[in-house]
């Protein structure tokens, strides 16, 4: 594998990380948000 | 970040490569994954009471993702063996995809996590009975026993007994006599599954000197033991329908797929080779499999009815 082309899949690998991480950021703002709203008993 | 801890991932990662998320997400022993979180619903669904969907939903994703943790950290600290056995030499860390802080940073996040969601969005009990399990399958059976005692998968099997346990604690708010049965189904279930692999990898065991049974005391007792144990599970699994928590459709599969087992058990004994053993780690995963589904499927509201219990 060339130079550039580490550089590239390295960018490309850390680019779907930061992806994956927001996703999983925002899954769990959305979880805590439904649990909360089903302890409260909004959402019976 | 100091300079030290740049250079230990450069060197770890000599292409200068970062995980993927395929990584990670292998760190989480998915196939294993896969068991526990059926279990762990099995538990659930069985458990007396009422439970909101989206709370169901979140205690079955905290075991599954509890249970990732904990084979995270587990990879974390056998990748010294991981590297000598071809089973595993594959996985991100020995393979040098991944640094080893990343994995145990990774477990420990998730491990922590879901127990503390489970106390939130569930209760106590279910929340400390996550907490022990990952703290057994890590402390207790990877850094205790796997590697001084060929009883490492006996004792250690507790481990994975947990999740129905769990489920059920999740609804009821604590552990009663059916989810003690549940627990006691994969404990017994445990020893002759992964001796039945353990005879067909001991080569590979030897090598990473990891004492399982086949290796200490040889294969012809490894054999006689997983006999025994398959023995054991004759009550064991029909206890579900001895306690009313399953009807008796349930009851008399469990009895025919244990004798099944025992059968396997029995080939296992006469096969000098490996055939018999690989068909028996086939047959056990489905043989659990099969007993806690039909245990769903007999209680599953207005297909059968169940004599003395009411949810």
């Amino acid at each position: 594998m060339s130079g550039i082309a580490i550089v590239d899949e390295r960018q490309r690998r850390i680019r779907s990380r930061n992806r994956a991480l927001l996703l999983l950021l925002l899954g769990v703002v959305a979880l805590f948000y439904l649990i909360a709203l089903v302890r409260l008993g909004v959402w019976s | 970040m100091s300079l030290s801890a740049f250079e230990t991932s450069t060197v770890a990662l000599p292409q200068g490569l970062v995980p993927t998320v395929g990584d990670y997400f292998a760190l989480l022993k998915p196939r294993v994954m896969s068991l526990v979180v059926f279990t762990g619903f099995v538990g659930l669904y069985l458990a007396p009471g009422h439970l909101h969907p989206l709370l169901a939903a979140v205690a079955v994703l905290c075991i599954a993702i509890g249970a990732g943790a904990a084979g995270a950290i587990n990879m974390w600290y056998e990748r010294d063996i991981d590297a000598l056995m071809e089973r595993t030499r594959r996985r991100p860390l020995p393979a040098g995809r991944m640094t080893p802080g990343d994995a145990l940073g990774f477990g420990a996040v998730l491990a922590v996590g879901s127990v503390i969601v489970m106390g939130l969005a569930l209760n106590a009990a279910a929340a400390a009975l996550l907490a022990l399990a990952i703290g057994f399958y890590v402390f207790v059976y990877t850094v205790g026993l796997k590697r001084r005692t060929p009883q490492n998968i006996v004792i250690g099997g507790a481990a994975g007994a947990f999740p129905p346990m769990i489920g059920w604690a999740a609804v009821t708010g604590d552990v009663s006599v059916t989810a003690l049965a549940l627990f006691a189904l994969i404990f017994f279930w445990t020893p002759p599954h992964f001796w039945a692999l353990a005879l067909y990898r001991a080569g590979d065991y030897a090598k990473a000197g990891v004492p399982m049974l086949p290796v200490v005391a040889g294969k012809a007792e490894t054999k006689k033991q997983m006999l025994l144990y398959t023995l054991v599970l004759w009550p064991v699994a029909v206890a579900p329908a001895l306690l009313h928590a399953t009807g008796w459709l349930y009851g008399a599969a469990a009895l025919a797929l244990s004798v099944l087992f025992t059968l396997c058990a029995v080939a296992v004994r006469r096969d000098s080779g490996e055939r018999a053993a690989r068909r028996m780690f086939g047959f056990s995963i489905l043989y659990l499999f099969l007993l806690f589904a039909l245990m769903a499927i007999d209680r599953a509201p207005g297909l059968f009815a169940v004599p003395g219990f009411t949810r």
